[in-house]
């Protein structure tokens, strides 16, 4: 049998969830020997690769790159995992909804800054007027909650996505664990 | 023809970035920049919230450096208490925070830069990464592993989580430490002492490999910022800030958190979401300066450890006054990491350190009140105003990255200007030029904790500024 593609992303998240991912230690070090990680932000591929067996996905949609990239995900993966609560609800990330992108731009670049007071507009992306978990955007297959879940729970979980055996998530993580 | 190139994303990086390249007509570069493309708004939707209620907040910018939020906002929150913690409290937190270090700088130096520099800056992208140093050469593998394994066990231990603990609080931490779970963190101690040891030696072995790398990678004089004790030993938590010059005179001393705002400014650049702090005297961008393992070992006169003490003679035998070359991050960051480790064993044979009073309480005592710590990668400030009933009416928070961002943005461009030459370049070329950001393991959620995230890209411009090429590695 020819080993699964890996993939991990990063939308609007603390990398919290990443860094537990790799709170899994040595026993990362043996599920390479299982799959291929063919991206994420530790291994060097730039574009997201035509089929991927597993994505981990961490944090909310918040900006026009994130919907860009999510969909793209999408498109190119078997089976989508919302990693952590900012992807599964909008967690922190989506603290800000009430007030609005403009206001919290004003605040960092116009507000507290003492020279160039400006708003970025060269290259950074526009900020989405809501921050929304992924799932209002793509269908997700497993929604593993979690702030951020534990390296235990990734380990459980990826071990039965790769074996195909059945997964209770509920039994594994909850919401701000 | 003028082209422009875009790197997107930089990848083996703490968060989302970009790199753009401008060449001129004649293919020489003309100009380069970083781009952080994230916002997230903690500044503005932390209003009207509660004050105790910011260490577990604000520990949400960065899953890679929590605790150093936890601790810089809860000393913010402790000022507007008016309280001093208890020592024993101030001993854990202190523990902990030099935990984070440790394992925060395995994940830069092993997972993220020690591809670059095992298997070469020109090595086949698809096996540079922690999985091909592992196969390459499995003993500094499972060292890297190892040591971030260290720094998280003990934070798990001590805050029953390995991110995001909630056991800083305002006033002090929750729970005190048990004999058992001291015994514990002993007990791991010899084996982070080897993987250490073994690091730093085989580090030394392969420095020189990298000339032209040290020559170019972000290598000239600035300022230096970070945390010292009275003895002017380093610190990571208490004392206060020391700013120093390119030859190594102190500019500014004895900065307390808040005095920070007072002397340091942000300045916005249209191309990041990340701002560019600076010294207000001296203005933006003359005032720029350099924070992190780097500034805090030219800064520091002494670790106050024994072995961490003998590496820092031999680090300041690299130059005569200040290391100017930022490629000696890396080794600035062994350094660190060891002494992190023997300064946890001395913390744990403190007679107190067992005491089960770690928690002052009081109510608002003052409007406003700001606190700082060195976090991994640098010096880190919250700054908070409350009104009477404690909740908050404005924040602002200036984090390593931003302190760094202009001498990355410098050293991008000394890269660039020094490998890309006639308009030509390689993959491993461009590789080059993000190793450069790699070095100074900027955290990109931390950095855009203002408004989004940052994206690093390489793009190529014409003289005027236009996008003429982008190129995306695969
Ligand atoms: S769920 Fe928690 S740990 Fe994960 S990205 Fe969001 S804030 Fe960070």
């Amino acid at each position: 049998m020819s080993k699964l593609k890996l993939a991990t992303a990063w939308l609007d998240g603390c990398s919290g969830c990443h860094m537990s991912f790799l709170d899994m230690d040595e026993r990362l070090l043996e599920l390479a020997e299982l799959v291929d990680l063919v991206y994420s932000p530790i291994v060097d591929v730039k574009q997201y690769p035509d089929e991927v067996d597993i994505a981990l996905v961490e944090g909310a949609v918040s900006s026009v790159d994130d919907e860009k990239k999510i969909r793209k995900i999408r498109a190119h993966t078997r089976t989508l995992v919302a990693m952590g609560d900012c992807a599964v609800t909008g967690n922190v990330p989506s603290m800000r909804n009430p007030i609005g992108p403009q206001a919290i731009l004003e605040r960092a670049y116009l507000e507290n800054v003492t020279a160039q007071a400006q708003i970025p507009c060269m290259i950074v992306p526009k900020l989405l007027p809501i921050v929304r978990p992924i799932h209002e955007f793509v269908k997700v297959d497993v929604f593993l909650p979690g702030c951020p879940p534990s390296a235990d729970t990734f380990h459980a979980a990826l071990t039965a996505l790769i074996q195909g055996a059945p997964l209770d998530i509920s039994a594994l993580t909850r919401f701000g664990a | 023809m003028s082209q422009t190139i875009t790197i997107d994303p930089v990848t083996r990086l703490e968060g989302h970035g970009k790199i753009t390249i401008q060449l001129n007509r004649e293919g020489e570069v003309e100009d380069a920049h970083f781009h952080v493309t994230q916002v997230r708004g903690f500044e503005r939707f932390s209003e009207g919230r509660p004050f105790y209620e910011m260490p577990s907040l604000m520990a949400r910018i960065c899953g890679i450096c929590p605790v150093s939020h936890l601790i810089a906002s809860a000393k913010a929150c402790e000022a507007i208490m008016s309280v001093r913690i208890p020592h024993t409290a101030a001993q854990l937190r202190r523990m902990l925070n030099l935990a984070q270090m440790v394992q925060s700088h395995a994940l830069s130096f092993f997972y993220l830069s020690s591809p670059d520099l095992l298997l070469g800056m020109e090595s086949d992208p698809a096996a540079r990464n922690l999985f091909g140093v592992a196969a390459a050469k499995p003993e500094l593998g499972r060292a890297g592993v190892g040591l971030r394994r260290f720094g998280q066990t003990i934070i798990e231990s001590l805050g029953s989580k390995r991110i995001h603990p909630g056991w800083v609080v305002p006033g002090g931490v929750t729970e005190p430490l048990s004999a058992e779970k001291r015994d514990a963190i002993l007990a791991l101690l010899p084996e982070a002492y080897a993987n250490i040891k073994l690091a730093l030696g085989w580090y030394k072995q392969i420095a020189e490999k990298f000339r032209q790398e040290i020559e170019v990678f972000a290598n000239f004089p600035s300022l230096f910022l970070g945390l010292i004790n009275e003895d002017e030993s380093i610190e990571f938590t208490d004392g206060a800030l020391r700013l120093i010059d390119a030859e190594g005179a102190i500019v500014a001393d004895g900065i307390t958190a808040s005095e920070f705002t007072q002397v340091i400014g942000e300045a916005v650049e249209p191309y990041s979401y990340t701002k560019f702090a600076y010294y207000k005297p001296l203005g933006y961008p003359q005032g720029s300066y350099r924070v992190g393992p780097l500034a805090r070992l030219n800064i520091a006169k002494s670790m106050g450890t024994p072995l961490a003490d003998a590496e820092l003679a031999e680090f300041k035998q690299l130059a005569a006054g200040p290391v100017q070359s930022s490629f000696y991050f890396h080794h600035a960051r062994l350094v660190d990491m060891l002494y992190g480790i023997e300064k946890i064993e001395q913390i744990l044979s403190d007679p107190l350190i067992l005491d089960k009073h770690v928690r002052a309480t009081a109510g608002v005592n003052r409007p406003e009140g700001a606190g700082q710590a060195e976090a991994p990668r640098g010096t880190l400030m919250h700054h908070y105003k409350v009104d009477e009933n404690g909740k908050i009416t404005w924040a602002n928070l200036v984090i390593a990255t931003g302190q760094n961002n202009h001498a990355m943005n410098q050293g991008v461009l000394q890269a660039a200007k020094h490998f890309v030459k006639n308009g030509k370049f390689t993959e491993g070329i461009l590789n080059r030029v993000e190793a450069v950001v790699r070095t100074f393991d900027p955290c990109l959620s931390c950095s855009s904790h203002a408004v989004g995230q940052m994206p690093l890209v390489l793009s190529l411009l014409s003289a005027d500024g236009k996008v003429l090429d982008r190129v995306v590695r695969s």
